[in-house]
């Protein structure tokens, strides 16, 4: 029997959602399987089952042929399947050595052996080509870095079955090529790979077979060789998926609405500080900021929206410059869209109507003498539900039971329902299925039409190039010339999201 | 074990998970009861009669139930607001001796008011809503300047009130007739809350609890200074992304706690004792937590929480006495219903799975 | 001044020093053991007082000191298994549990007080741990032994945190419990076990006041120390050395204001003396606090399997 790892008739619900419906897969040795769905179809679950993390409902797992005990991690590991989390489960004021070693020794040992671990691990960066310093803190590494001490983690336990769970998304195309050979080197040395995403392109470059996930159900299972990308697209959403369409030309005013000049800013939250970063955004149309998280963008947003102050240079809006703080920013009606809706977009336990109005519960609609009009409020939800198709039980409810895509509606209906002339947008469509990014897309494009200037963060190229007029590239804190969208390539890009010069990247194509 | 959320919460289970509460509270101090070797059932038959069986009683349990709603309140607006307030009791103290300081500094030399009754007595007032509230600031600027945790400070803070009231009434307030006992001079009569029943303790400080318990369902539930509270209680981040002020915020939720806790002090001195000793509390600010606890942080559920601990502890005054149990089995029956009301709760939202 | 100076080649009162900062290295620690692990546990307060009961009342019924002390720590290591069930396998609030596990710990252990001696005019006596004169060093020679046990564990709990596998895997589970159960640790195991073995040593800390500071059961003995060590484990930005280093700061200045009441002879209120190490707790966490690098995952509850 040549089979790695054999999942039969897995089956996990959570609550009425059944996450996983009868699935069954197997894994060869020596190969990369690449398990595709859109976000939600239960790959996560799928995998989380596998290591332990959830116990299925019903259904077993083989690995090398034994059964493996469900709800366990330490089976798991034993058995050598390792896994890289999307999250990643490091700790941040720890070494690479402690969260290498972590757990590696029995509890009751009296002594750690620091020294042959540290020669293990060296030996292992070495062989793999996955360069690390043992003794940096968690901390301070890179996305890219920690990725690799993910890889080392399983590679120190002896894994011989690999799991990635969307390994690229936080990677630039260049670290997507770098890992894509340090993979291949793993599987030319006997490992077995499963390889989670839903980006079709990396799915048919790097894997040897395809599963597709919809809905809990594996839908297609075959050999990478006779897929095609639009039959894996049709196969992940269950219907006929058009192309990704470009922006129609931009049809920008001389109205000049928002500027930066040379600002500077640090955050405790962000790793890196915003260097110098000038950009003039026109009304109607939208300026897209690509770059790998964590370069100093989300610090960009929150600056605008008013969340973060500037060390030095200015912000203009529509000519005056902006007093850089939340209440001034809702004033002029900038629609801000934060990076992360449930935990700053919205708060989990009020209701949906509170949230609907929190940002101008001030405002003279919403309450008066401080007192809310809630059954105003309560109005206002139910037009902003029925016009931005937000699915819900009821507006009473906290809005934490609401899908992070209706969260996301609601979020944008409130902010976008305001008439802005400025709209702030940080990866608006991360982690959404792909009705609610068509909707929140072409939102964002109406708009622009409208006459709004649209300031688009996002990690994901594909919706970069779908949405912006104008692309300019965010890496280490500084921010480059915004260019016309046409003038980039996906080789150019990528070159400046790795913080190359621009320089640089025109003599690598020469 | 291990717990999964309950998608569906049925209409009866928070009932029988409260119900399931009581029977463990009763349970356990049934088990102390035996252990003290009396009879349970008379035990039970003897906090009750003791708390609610006459009218005497049940004033006796309202007059303690007075300053426990207050600080129940205390503790429930600020926990509500996520400040996490454990200093009710020195801001109880604080509020009792800043009334007393008023009714002096407002008294002339031949003993008579300086004023006009009516304003004396809200000046009084107000001297003790302060005077809580001020100790309370104290420990709130420090979390929203420098980021000190407030649960250690405001706990300290107990202690260095209590030694600042011992200090004052060893000093300037010091009652000279109560012959060298640490004991505050007695307020002047008119200033005092006026009793609802005769031959009874309770007080008009009562209906001003139970007014505040009222006001404060609304604000919390119906006002903007409400909504952000709770959405600053919630998640600080997200309500600062709204625009609110979570600083500004915090310090109004100090100030009407803190205040909330002072008026516990000055209804106890001007509702029952007349002056301030070290002893007039018994852990009322500490019993205010749980009382906030057990009434899920709601006001209104803050005057029955309050009433079923005053109960209590009435209640085993008089059972100790006639059937010999420590009166320490009312805190113990308090600490039990606490940690089993948490339980049930928390037993309604997810269901335990042993495996 | 000059009082101050004399103070410090006083050998009587670094003798005191050491005794007070005793039980307050014993709690500190318990401390930090579970808020390594990333539980707060407000249970102290009342876990010391139980100590200190049961360890007395062991004692009393006639079990030798240091059967009294092993009591006091399996005394503290019920109530930590509690505090443990409430906030680790369930999710409940830490702040909340460990208020309630203080009041419940100290309602017991007084009313288990006044069920054992219904009508006692002075509290019972037990003969105290000796001082240990045998041995050679100046001013531990005035010490019980309990002192040293405190003292030794400071070095010992060093080597567990930051030479085992078991300490890693503790420091561990405080900052990122998803990193530990990652690498097939459970978490709530880890984290039960250091809330337990941290109860047990505040429930050592409770015995020391019974069993060597005094030799009989007060109410109110405690008296605010366990607080006092939750304030000082920031101080000490969660390590032990720090930890010993700030309990003997704390006992000085105690020790420093006992002995600046009796001798300056009432010119100040003594209130103020008394008031001062409470002051000085919030002064100290005051001036650690921006940098107080608190544990990631302290008081995140951990539940697995939901989502």
């Amino acid at each position: 029997m040549n089979a790695a790892l054999t999942l039969s008739n897995i089956t996990k619900r959570f609550g009425d959602l059944v996450a996983n419906d009868d699935v069954s897969l197997s894994l060869d040795k020596g190969e990369v399987l690449a398990l595709l769905g859109e976000n939600g179809a239960g790959k996560s679950t799928l995998m989380n089952i596998l290591f332990g993390h959830y116990i299925p409902d019903s259904g077993s797992i083989h690995v090398f042929g034994e059964p493996l005990t469900p709800g366990d991690p330490r089976a798991a590991i034993a058995r050598g399947v390792g896994m890289v989390h999307q999250h990643f489960t490091l700790a941040d004021n720890l070494s690479v050595l402690d969260n290498v070693t972590l757990g590696t020794e029995s509890l009751l040992s009296l002594r750690a052996s620091r020294a042959q671990a540290t020669a293990t691990l060296q030996a292992l960066s070495q062989r793999f080509g996955l360069q690390i310093d043992p003794y940096a803190l968690v901390r301070t590494l890179s996305v890219g870095e920690k990725q690799r001490v993910e890889i080392l983690k399983a590679l120190y336990r002896g894994a011989k079955i690999l799991i990635l769970d969307e390994p690229t998304s936080v990677l630039t195309p260049q670290e997507v090529a770098q890992l894509f050979a340090t993979l291949k080197q793993l599987v030319a040395e006997g490992l077995s790979i499963v390889f989670i995403s839903h980006k079709l392109d990396e799915v048919l470059a790097i894997s040897h077979r395809i599963a597709v996930l919809r809905s809990g159900k594996l839908v297609f299972e075959g050999n990478t060789s006779d897929a095609t990308k639009a039959m894996l697209a049709q196969a992940m959403v269950g219907r006929d998926v058009e192309p990704i369409q470009r922006r129609e030309a931009s049809h920008a005013s001389a109205d000049v609405v928002l500027k930066l000049d040379a600002v500077c800013a640090t955050s405790v939250e962000s790793r890196v500080a915003l260097r110098d970063a000038s950009l003039e955004i026109y009304a109607g149309e939208i300026v897209a900021i690509a770059g790998v998280s964590g370069n100093g963008q989300t610090l960009l947003a929150d600056v605008v929206c008013g969340v973060s102050q500037v060390t030095s240079g200015e912000v203009k809006f529509k000519g005056k410059p902006m007093a850089l703080n939340v209440r001034e920013a809702i004033a002029h009606g900038i629609a801000r869209i934060p990076e992360d809706r449930q935990h700053v977009g919205s708060v989990a336990d009020l209701s949906v109507w509170e949230n609907a109005v929190l940002p101008r519960a001030g405002d003279v609609r919403f309450s008066r003498w401080g007192v809310l009009n809630a059954r105003a409020a309560r109005a206002h939800t139910n037009e902003l539900v029925h016009a931005y198709d937000v699915r819900l039980a009821s507006i009473e409810h906290p809005i934490r039971k609401l899908s992070g895509g209706n969260i996301q509606k609601l979020i944008l209906g409130r902010e976008l329902s305001e008439a802005p002339e400025l709209i702030v947008a940080a990866q608006p469509t991360w982690g959404l299925d792909v009705g609610a990014v068509a909707f929140i897309h072409s939102q964002l494009r109406d708009a622009a039409a409208r006459g709004a200037a649209v300031l688009l963060i996002s990690e994901d190229l594909d919706e970069v190039f779908a949405l912006a007029d104008r692309i300019a590239v965010m890496s280490k804190g500084c921010l480059s010339e915004a260019r016309a969208a046409e003038a980039w390539t996906m080789q150019s890009i990528g070159l400046a999201m790795a913080g190359e010069s621009d320089a640089r990247s025109e003599r690598h194509a020469a | 074990m291990r717990l999964e959320a309950r998608t569906a919460v049925s209409r009866i289970a928070p009932l029988i998970s409260g119900l399931g509460a009581i029977l463990f509270t009763l349970a356990v101090s049934g088990a102390l009861v035996l252990w003290a070797k009396a009879d349970v059932v008379s035990a039970y038959v003897a906090i009750y009669e003791g708390a609610l069986g006459s009218r005497f009683a049940i004033t006796e349990t309202l007059t303690r139930a007075t300053p426990l709603m207050l600080t129940g309140l205390a503790a429930a607006i600020a926990f509500r607001a996520r400040l996490y307030n454990i200093g009710a009791e020195g801001q109880l103290y604080m509020g009792a001796i800043a009334a007393v300081a008023a009714s002096v500094a407002m008294t002339n030399e031949a003993g008579e008011l300086a004023l006009p009754t009516s304003m004396a007595f809200a000046l009084m007032i107000l001297a003790g809503a302060l005077a809580g509230a001020a100790l309370l600031i104290v420990p709130t600027l420090l979390k929203t300047r420098f980021k000190v945790d407030e649960v250690v400070t405001t706990l300290l803070l107990n202690f260095i009130a209590l030694l600042f009231v011992s200090m004052l009434l060893d000093g300037a307030l010091k009652d000279p007739a109560a012959m060298g006992w640490p004991q505050s001079p007695t307020l002047p009569s008119e200033l005092e809350f006026s009793k609802l029943i005769e031959r009874a303790r309770v007080h008009t400080g009562l209906f001003m609890a139970v007014a505040l318990a009222i006001v404060l369902s609304f604000v919390i539930r119906y006002t903007r200074f409400g909504l952000a509270m709770r959405a600053v209680g919630a998640n600080d981040r997200a309500a600062a992304f709204a625009g609110i002020g979570v600083n500004a915020t915090l310090v109004k939720v100090a100030l009407i706690s803190g205040a909330l806790a002072g008026l516990a002090g000055v209804g106890e001195v001007a509702g029952r004792t007349g002056y301030v000793t070290l002893d007039m509390s018994p852990g009322y600010g500490y019993s205010g937590i749980v009382i906030a606890m057990l009434a899920g942080l709601s006001p209104i559920g803050v005057i029955f929480a309050a009433i079923f601990v005053g109960g209590t502890i009435v209640g085993a005054d008089a059972m100790s006495r006639s059937v010999n149990v420590p009166t320490y089995i009312a805190d113990v029956i308090v600490a039990t219903a606490l940690i089993a009301v948490l339980v049930a709760g928390l037993l309604t939202k997810y269901r335990v799975r042993w495996k | 001044m000059n009082e101050f100076l004399s103070l410090l080649i006083d050998h009587e009162f670094w003798v005191a020093v050491l005794r007070i900062a005793t039980p307050l290295i014993f709690g500190t620690l318990g401390v930090l053991l579970c808020e390594r692990a990333g539980v707060l546990n407000l249970g102290i307060e009342g876990i010391m007082v139980a100590g200190a009961f049961i360890g007395w009342l062991t004692v009393y019924s006639g079990a030798g000191l240091w059967f009294g002390v092993l009591a006091a720590a399996l005394a503290g290591a019920v109530f930590g298994a509690l505090h443990a069930l409430l906030v680790v396998r369930l999710p409940l609030s830490q702040h909340v549990a460990g208020l309630g596990i203080t009041l419940f710990a100290t309602s017991i252990s007084y009313f288990a007080y006044r069920v054992i001696f219904p009508k006692v005019d002075s509290p019972p006596k037990i003969q105290a741990f000796d001082d240990m004169s045998w041995l050679p060093i100046p001013i531990l020679s005035e010490q019980t032994p309990l002192t040293l046990v405190a003292m030794s564990l400071v070095p010992a709990l060093w080597y567990l945190l930051y030479r085992t596998p078991l300490g890693l895997a503790l420091r561990a589970v405080g900052e990122s419990p998803q990193a530990v159960e990652a690498q097939g640790i459970n978490v709530v195991r880890l984290r039960t076990g250091a809330v337990i073995a941290g109860s047990a040593l505040m429930g050592v800390a409770g015995s020391f006041l019974t069993l060597a500071a005094f030799n009989s059961f007060f109410f109110n003995m405690v008296n605010g120390r366990g607080w006092i060590c939750v304030a000082l484990i920031v101080f000490a930005s969660w390590r032990p050395g720090k930890a010993l280093i700030g309990a003997l700061l704390f006992a000085f200045f105690d020790a420093a204001q006992l002995r600046l009441q009796q001798s300056s002879g009432g010119v100040l209120p003594y209130q103020l003396y008394l008031m001062l190490p409470y002051v000085l707790s919030i002064v100290a966490l005051v001036l650690v606090a921006r940098k107080a690098a608190y544990p990631q995952a302290l008081m995140q509850p951990y539940v697995k399997g939901t989502r």
